[in-house]
């Protein structure tokens, strides 16, 4: 019998190796916030974080990166009044700034298999100096190549056994595309459902992306 | 006669005009986010929000906060009936894929080439905030940008010859709402298209560091 679930966070996050890429979903909401906060206790060191932003001055991201044990961070956008603004004044944190679509399609590239991908997105801009581009049709377009995770850390409004799992609303944003390129996709889940209850029709991600699901009741 | 520039609101609500019913556009942070408050909802217009939000309405009362639904902007919103969700990839398919008619950004300068500056105010800053500015930039069938004419600092026009900060993308703005003038990018350079009233041709080109056409 297929059972994904595991007893608490902890059981959850075990095993994570220090040196990993983990890739964080999220936005605004559908954060996976129990599991980050158990990244913190686990202890894994030297860990690069992709997200889509680095965070505030307080939450998840903020604490986990306050512990000191993320060395590179892979994001959107870093607000200056923040932790991670300030950890990359001081020269204590590496930062990848990749435009918000060209990370997603990244995650969704190491997910599918993709090797490489050309992109319009930010050809002509500051980030395509010193790196490859190519005109297609008749558009400048820049190299990209996927950003493949060690662990993901996934939000989820339900899940089943099987670790098929719905996203409720806007929470979905990351979680679906970061479920499927990571080696160890690690679930944490608002409710609890019977194999079969969700219609297979309104699966939003298939439990075969999915390794380890814990149950983080409201 | 003098003449009374618009305030934020006052941009957001000129764009508005200008939208038609059935178009699917996504409105940036800043100005754009308040065109949305001046689009009727029997005016079927269908608004994406790049966190996955197709569809997204307007923010709902007090008592009715949905913390499961926000928009781009981490503000709460409604979904409108036939809305729908979808992850962060296909969401930036939409904005990369040509699928929005509309995208309004704001911004910090625009050239009469079209060039957009709107993430970064120098070089070197040390902290960088792209966003999804560029994406939206070089995938929406158009682009406008809400914005003041000129800086508030030192009155600097924001109407350029060139971008003189960081590009975001090239040759993409169709057409800019500023708080004096609407302009259209065109071959030959900005063609004004409307004007708050009062305001001369000549106080609008002295306003303006690049040369400006009347239709």
């Amino acid at each position: 019998m297929i059972d994904k679930f595991v007893p608490d966070v902890a059981a959850a996050l075990a095993g994570i190796a220090d040196g990993s890429v983990i890739l964080l979903a999220g936005f605004g909401n559908g954060m996976p916030e129990a599991l980050m906060e158990g990244l913190v206790a686990q202890g894994a060191r030297d860990l690069t974080l992709v997200a889509n932003s680095g965070g505030r001055d307080d939450g998840p991201v903020a604490e986990l990166l306050g512990s000191g044990r993320v060395r590179r961070l892979v994001c959107s956008f870093v607000r200056a009044a923040s932790v991670a603004g300030r950890q990359f004044a001081a020269g204590k944190l590496e930062l990848e700034i990749v435009p918000q679509g060209t990370l997603a399609e990244r995650i969704r590239a190491a997910g599918a298999g993709v090797q490489g991908f050309y992109t319009p997105t930010g050809a002509d801009t500051l980030l395509a100096e010193g790196r490859e581009t190519r005109v297609i049709n008749g558009r400048n377009c820049l190299l990209e190549y996927p950003l493949q995770g060690d662990v993901a850390l996934i939000d989820a409004w339900e899940a089943d056994r099987w670790g098929n799992l719905t996203h409720r609303e806007s929470a979905r944003n990351y979680n679906p595309v970061m479920a499927m390129a990571a080696r160890l996709t690690i679930v944490q889940t608002r409710h609890v459902v019977s194999l079969g209850d969700i219609p297979p029709e309104h699966v939003h991600t298939s439990g075969v992306f999915v390794h380890r699901v814990v149950h983080v009741p409201a | 006669m003098t003449f009374k520039p618009l305030d934020r609101a006052g941009i957001a609500a000129r764009i508005a005009r200008d939208i038609p019913e059935g178009w699917f556009v996504n409105l940036g942070i800043g100005i754009p986010t308040g065109v949305s408050d001046y689009v009727p909802l029997y005016r079927e217009v269908i608004f994406h929000s790049e966190n996955g939000v197709i569809g997204a309405g307007p923010a709902p009362d007090a008592d009715r906060v949905d913390p499961y639904l926000l928009n781009a902007g981490t503000q709460h919103i409604t979904l409108r009936t036939g809305g729908s969700f979808v992850h962060h990839a296909d969401s930036f398919a939409i904005a990369r894929g040509g699928h929005l008619d509309l995208c309004v950004l704001g911004a910090f300068e625009v050239a009469e080439n079209g060039d957009l500056a709107n993430w970064a105010r120098s070089q070197d800053e040390p902290v960088k905030q792209v966003g999804g500015a560029m994406d939206l930039a070089i995938g929406a069938k158009r682009l406008w940008v809400a914005m003041e004419h000129n800086t508030k600092a030192n009155g600097e026009s924001r109407i350029r010859l060139a971008c003189s900060y960081p590009l975001t993308a090239k040759g993409v703005v169709r057409r800019v709402y500023t708080d004096i003038a609407v302009l259209d990018v065109t071959p030959r350079g900005f063609v004004v298209r409307d004007m708050v009233p009062g305001l001369t041709r000549q106080e609008l080109q002295e306003r303006s560091e690049a040369e400006l056409y009347w239709a």
